[in-house]
């Protein structure tokens, strides 16, 4: 099933949630809405289930108007950040509900209703906790149900919001593979919400990202990380040293010293280098077009982590840069660094 | 909320141990401050009084309460039984007396099923939606309890009173609400208002609306979402509200007082009963019926304290 959003606008108060936002899902995808918290993701999803109204725009789930229809008719699986589980009611139940509001007429019977539960159980891997209550279970254990729970009415799509927001940080790497894999199984067109880079970067197949109610880049996870499109998106994912330059004809200066880079076409004006951190070369002192002291130095894994403060310019500008550890860096060492792959964007962005 | 991951396992994941580098680096917070649980005061560390103190305190404390409280139940009892148990069930049998118990047991019927209703609506609307005034609605609903019941009657007697707002109205039409069954149902549902939706309210806010929305996202309709899951998700903290809520509607004395009449047989409850039972020396008859009323009360602390149990294990911690 294929979901279009077209031109959608949430307001909450004076503040825009959504402001005119374009978006198209493709049969079998597995795409991450990444963001910061306001950045609308989490509208934009409840929106598509029909649980927020926009106060404009279309929304096509399969090339059917969505908005004419409310959440319980438009038949899509949503998964909360917090479960949602009824607790009153038993894991076998909480997976069984959706098959048992059906209207007389397609419900199926009781035997019917029982096995399917029992083959969604085995997808989630939990069969042996259907008698459980939900506030018995662990939190991965508790979206896996949730998960059984939104797969039972057999959704369109399914949308998932913050999956494994609430989860610690071991559970939640093996939910995420866990979910990818889920994904190459059923093949259902599901978007998950996240604020959390590495998970959209890992488990989607495209990655939209999202601030302010605006989209800044839709792409895959390494077009995304390789090509920001935008100075937000360079600086939201991956870590990025962020220096303040201005462009002129060409020339990149910094704090009125040129750098020996090319302005790659970047407009004249204020504007921001970005540079990620293993991207900035490290040298004996003269041999780049910055210079600066190393003040402190982590080494773990195959990196060194250095703390330098940049000479010249006004004030003291620290930048903390990646290197590989064929040379040990020391504390108090002069050095000099050359940005390998950077990117200019004007300083507004 | 954190983004940051505990396992080194990669380099993507080393990033995650420093803070985003825009012009300054900023030391990473430190995970072991973080983690290191607070110290509370245990209950220990309270008990440091010396043993007397101690024992004052508590003396104190059983002390009035038997005075102020158990000393006059047990009078209560004690004075309908003065005469010996052939006095007391004589008391409860005459007719003025199975009426007073049968009409307080009609109003209580009326005002706790009305109640029930309305609680549940006013507690729908504050805890699931946003509106505007909704902060006067919730003080509104509380003014039942901060009004005098005196007051509570008097505004019935001012709205259909003879004199009243629809006095003449009233009287063309030959419809009796004052001094008569509709009057004290009103007056005791105006005062009993707040205890379904006051136990409601904060139940329902704290459980808020996702349950509800997974059900209708799972297809569910409005009808099916209240009685598969809103119900069964407020039902103890229901039926404490409706418990209060009856044992003050029994036991209302001041606004039923003011519209009731106290026309014998028919429009006395039974704490107008006990009043007029006592004012005319009937002791023993006076404190029979009160001692229901106290046996009631008795009922309704038993049956509190369980609910109470059911409630505090409706709320397991969870992990959000």
């Amino acid at each position: 099933m294929t979901i279009e959003v077209k031109n959608i606008v949430k307001k909450f108060g004076s503040f825009a949630a959504l402001d005119n936002v374009d978006l198209k899902v493709d049969q079998g995808e597995l795409l991450a809405l990444l963001g910061p918290s306001g950045s609308g993701k989490t509208t934009l999803l409840r929106i598509i289930a029909g649980l927020d109204w926009p106060d404009a725009g279309e929304v096509l789930i399969d090339g059917e108007n969505a908005l004419a229809r409310g959440a319980s008719e438009r038949h899509v699986g949503f998964v909360f950040q917090h479960y949602a589980l009824f607790r009153h009611m038993t894991v076998f139940e909480n997976v069984a509900f959706g098959l048992r509001v059906q209207p007389r007429a397609i419900r199926k019977d009781e035997a019917t209703i029982r096995a399917r539960v029992k083959e969604l159980l085995d997808l989630v891997q939990l069969d042996w906790l259907s008698d459980r209550y939900p506030s018995q279970l662990s939190g991965g254990q508790r979206q896996r149900i949730a998960l059984a729970r939104a797969l039972a009415i057999e959704p369109r799509i399914l949308l998932l919001d913050e999956p494994f927001g609430a989860l610690d940080a071991k559970v939640r790497k093996e939910l995420r593979q866990w979910l990818r894999s889920l994904h190459n199984e059923i093949h259902v067109t599901s978007i998950f919400v996240t604020h959390d880079q590495e998970e959209a970067l890992e488990v989607a197949n495209r990655v939209v990202v999202m601030d302010k109610g605006r989209i800044e880049q839709i792409g895959s996870p390494g077009e995304v990380y390789d090509n920001p499109a935008t100075a937000f998106v360079h600086g939201f994912i991956g870590e990025s040293i962020v220096l303040p330059v201005d462009v002129s004809g060409g020339s990149v200066r910094l704090g009125g010293r040129p750098l020996n880079i090319a302005a790659n076409g970047a407009a004249s004006g204020a504007s921001k280098l970005f540079v990620r951190r293993h991207d900035m070369q490290i040298g004996p002192a003269g041999s780049g077009s910055l210079e600066g002291a190393v003040r402190h130095v982590r080494s773990f894994g195959p990196i060194q982590r250095a703390e330098v403060a940049l000479s010249g310019g006004e004030g003291k500008t620290i930048i903390e840069i990646d290197a590989p550890r064929d040379r040990e860096l020391q504390a108090g060492e002069i050095v000099s660094l050359q940005p390998r792959r950077y990117r200019i964007f004007a300083a507004h962005d | 909320m954190s983004t940051q991951s505990s396992v080194v396992t990669s380099a993507t994941e080393l990033r995650a141990y420093a803070p985003t580098a825009d012009l300054t680096v900023s030391p990473p917070p430190s995970r072991i401050e973080r983690a290191r649980p607070r110290t509370g005061t245990s209950p220990d560390n309270l008990r440091t009084e010396p043993g007397p103190i101690r024992f004052i305190i508590i003396a104190l404390a059983v002390t009035f309460l038997s005075v102020f409280v158990v000393l006059p139940l047990v009078v209560v009892f004690a004075s309908a039984f003065s005469k010996g148990i052939g006095a007391y069930l004589t008391a409860l049998g005459e007719p003025e007396a199975l009426a007073a118990i049968k009409l307080t047991l009609l109003v209580a019927a009326i005002s706790v099923t009305l109640n029930l209703v309305f609680g549940i609506i006013a507690a729908w609307a504050i805890a699931k939606f946003d509106f505007t005034g909704k902060t006067f609605l919730i003080t509104l609903i509380d003014l039942p309890f901060s009004v005098s019941p005196v007051i509570s009657g008097l505004v019935f007697v001012l709205l259909f009173g003879a004199q009243g707002f629809f006095g003449t109205w009233l009287q063309a039409n030959d419809i009796h609400i004052l001094f008569a069954v509709p009057g004290i149902a009103l007056a005791t549902i105006f005062v009993t208002f707040p205890f379904v939706a006051r136990a409601l309210i904060p139940l329902m806010q704290e459980q808020g609306t996702q349950e509800e929305e997974a059900a209708i996202s799972l297809g569910a309709s409005g009808l099916q979402t209240f009685f598969r899951v809103t119900l069964p998700n407020i039902k103890w903290g229901l039926l404490y509200g409706v418990l209060l809520c009856n044992a003050r509607a029994m036991g209302e004395f001041g606004a039923v007082s003011v519209v009731s009449g106290h026309i014998r047989g028919e429009t006395n409850t039974m704490p107008l009963l006990v009043e007029i039972l006592y004012n005319e020396y009937q002791f023993v008859a006076s404190f029979a019926i009160a001692s229901l009323l106290a046996m009631l009360a008795l009922i309704t602390l038993v049956v509190k304290t369980v609910l109470e149990r059911r409630l505090d294990e409706g709320q397991e911690p969870s992990d959000h």
